[in-house]
């Protein structure tokens, strides 16, 4: 797993998730604190109704949605961090490799 | 449909615009964009079924603003791109005169708050075979729609036309051209293609005035504006706004409510 | 000297029999649910029944939107550079227009200047052209006025044009002849038809000569901002464009590994003199446009004793804004110095 910090959801630009997915990974999390909790004020809020199109416009892809999870998750709330990594991992192990999107990358090059 | 012409006409004899931007009739059976600025370029001026196409994309470029004042025949979709405009400040109020046409009958706007008004007459309908086309997409299933968009955007070539004929898409830097960093890459393979049009669908959601203009530029016929009209439906059910209806700016991706529902962040 | 034959519907079908037994794919238009493009065939039958051309031009046999010149990998201390190798399959073109084949001249002319092209030279040398003339046109076309014609051969190894029962086929050079040898009773003695009574008639309409050398002398003239006013700025005309040969290239790394590409380019789009500077010498469109028209029928001849556009109308017909590069190149041969 590797861990991309940003100062609050609100900074998230899905062309991180994309260039994630881009990179290789089979799996993403996006996440962030909970609404009504943002140190500034309403990162997350806008952050949310981004996600809410963003996903839309990802399953009107066809993308498999099963591989990026989005959850609220505080600074304070350590083992519902833990416990979420490990069941997103367990999820994306189980899902195997995304060979569906690794296909695109290098495709249409002569 | 000859009174927006002859309208026309008066505006640009009496020096009241500089130019008029209208319709012509083109190759074969086309019609293309047409600028009269001189009297004897009116006669070109042609109004009927077959102009479809959004000449609000002309209204923000440099080289037409640079001509004064413009009078524009607009269809329902020009008038709410030129709102949006409005909206998103890219056009200054006033600095049109519009030509309102509506099944036929003209109507001179010349005001943000005159087009809000003549807008909220009359409800935005998306046209059959869109809807039609949407519920298709809808209809597949997860692996029949990647397949689909990969099959059509294997064709894609990166030509731009997509982009430069959307009114919205004004950018003079557009993020396609960004190279520090490079978020998309340049080249129309598989993953360029891919990323180019999420992005484009993304920036559109909640601006775009469903013109398809994106879709019928396409030389080689994917029907990209089923992506960004379908993100815009997508805004319209979960905030209930609409890009093109308002003079003020009400950009659905630069607010939010608290109670805005959704079912699957955990 | 072209030898001509007959060829009927029947040997054709022979004729692919034969190539596809040489080992050669065959491409040809193919219907794609209403699109005309280029497609892998296996016999006649699957060949666009109507057609006046493809949307794209045939150029990317030879020159494809997205090659790889190179790749490389860094590890400590060391570069592995590996240089690509053009995937170069042994293919026949069939039935392109006379003006497509025509057109892989202005590509040669480029990619042979003053430095020889492997990735595109090894493509050509893999690739035989059999041209089909013309029956038809629509107001797009305008092949008469840059030197072509509806049944030109020039560019095409074999030139058919449709007779009764088949075709008038014209073996035009030594690729031609190699491909006749696969199956040399397929090819009937031919009687002298008369070629121009078949082919489509397109008229001439403008003085390509004239306009040539008056181009020099209008470079200020307004006519090209005029014209360009409508234009957005886009790449469509450049991309089905069989002759614009301007590329980008790219390099796509990370630090561990990378690879270098050649994409298609246009020199419509606003970046494609913009400078590091922030400095853009072709500031407006109208200059941009300018450059279209004066690289193919100013700069090209100067050059390479060629023109840069075979009149194909491809543009046109791509143009989402109804740029007609005829009714645009009658209009600045009418301009009076």
């Amino acid at each position: 797993m590797r861990v991309l910090r940003v100062p609050c959801t609100g900074r998230i630009d899905y062309m991180m998730v994309l260039k994630a997915l881009h990179k290789g990974a089979d799996g993403v999390i996006v996440s962030g604190c909970h609404p009504n909790d943002c140190h500034y004020t309403s990162g997350n809020y806008h952050a949310r109704r981004r996600w809410m199109v963003f996903k839309k416009m990802m399953e009107v892809m066809g993308v498999d949605m099963r591989r990026i999870t989005f959850s609220w998750v505080s600074a304070a709330e350590g083992a519902r961090w833990a416990q979420l990594v490990n069941e997103v991992t367990d999820q994306v192990r189980a899902l195997g490799p995304y060979t569906e999107f690794r296909q695109v990358i290098g495709a249409g090059i002569e | 449909m000859e009174a927006v012409i002859q309208r026309a006409k008066e505006l640009l004899e009496q020096g009241e615009v500089k130019a008029v931007l209208g319709y012509a009739k083109g190759t074969g059976s086309a019609r293309r964009p047409h600028f009269a600025r001189q009297a004897g370029q009116l006669d070109k001026l042609v109004m009927d079924e077959a102009c479809v196409q959004n000449l609000a994309v002309y209204v923000t470029k440099h080289e037409v603003k640079k001509l004064g004042k413009v009078a524009v025949v607009a269809l329902p979709v020009t008038q709410r791109a030129i709102l949006q405009l409005m909206a998103e400040r890219q056009l200054r109020d006033g600095s049109l005169a519009i030509l309102a046409v509506d099944d036929g009958a003209v109507k001179e706007l010349d005001s943000a708050s005159a087009l809000e008004e003549h807008l909220a007459l009359k409800a935005q309908v998306l046209n059959a075979k869109d809807k039609a086309s949407l519920a298709d997409l809808e209809a597949m299933d997860q692996g029949q729609r990647w397949a689909y968009w990969q099959k059509e955007l294997s064709r894609c070539m990166k030509c731009y036309a997509c982009r430069n004929t959307c009114p919205m898409c004004y950018c003079d830097h557009c993020t396609m051209d960004c190279n520090r960093p490079q978020w998309v890459p340049v080249a129309s393979h598989g993953i360029g293609n891919l990323e180019y049009h999420m992005v484009r669908t993304m920036h559109l959601a909640g601006r775009c005035v469903e013109c398809g203009d994106c879709g019928r530029a396409c030389p080689v016929g994917i029907p990209v504006h089923l992506l960004t009209i379908g993100a815009e439906e997508t805004v319209h059910e979960l905030f209930g706004q609409r890009a093109g209806h308002k003079a003020k700016l009400d950009y659905a991706l630069s607010t939010f409510k608290t109670d805005d529902k959704e079912s699957f962040i955990r | 000297m072209a030898n001509t034959y007959n060829l009927s519907h029947e040997s054709l079908k022979g004729l692919f029999g034969s190539l596809r037994r040489d080992g050669r794919r065959i491409l040809a238009p193919v219907d794609a649910a209403g699109r005309v493009e280029l497609g892998e065939v296996e016999a006649p039958s699957q060949v666009a029944a109507d057609y006046l051309q493809t949307i794209l031009s045939a150029k990317e046999v030879a020159f494809p939107k997205v090659e790889r010149l190179l790749s490389y990998t860094i590890a400590p201390g060391r570069v592995d550079l590996k240089d690509a190798e053009p995937r170069a399959l042994p293919t026949v073109l069939f039935g392109v227009r006379p003006c497509e084949a025509k057109a892989f001249g202005a590509l040669d002319a480029v990619f042979n200047w003053d430095y020889r092209d492997k990735f595109f030279n090894a493509r050509m040398e893999q690739l035989a052209v059999i041209g089909l003339s013309c029956t038809k046109a629509d107001e797009a076309c305008f092949c008469t006025s840059v030197g072509g014609g509806p049944a030109d051969a020039t560019g095409s190894d074999i030139l058919l044009t449709p007779i009764e029962g088949g075709y008038l086929a014209e073996v035009c050079t030594e690729k031609g002849a190699a491909i006749r040898a696969l199956a040399p009773d397929l090819f009937r003695p031919g009687n002298g038809v008369d070629k121009a009574a078949i082919a489509a008639k397109v008229q001439q309409a403008f003085d390509q000569p004239a306009l040539t050398s008056q181009l020099p002398g209008m470079f200020e003239n307004e006519v090209w901002a005029d014209q360009a006013l409508r234009c957005i700025g886009c790449g469509a005309c450049a991309f089905v464009c069989p002759t614009c040969v301007c590329f980008d290239i790219q390099e796509e790394a990370d630090p561990k590994k990378g690879e270098r590409l050649r994409c298609w380019d246009s020199c419509g789009f606003h970046q494609f003199t913009l400078h590091a500077s922030g400095h853009n010498p072709r500031e407006v469109q109208g200059a941009r446009w300018r450059q279209r028209v004066y690289h193919k029928f100013s700069y090209y001849p100067e050059r390479y004793d060629m023109l840069g556009c075979v009149g194909c109308g491809k543009c046109t017909r791509a143009c989402p804004v109804d740029m007609n590069l005829k009714e645009h190149l009658i209009e600045a041969a009418g301009v009076k110095a």
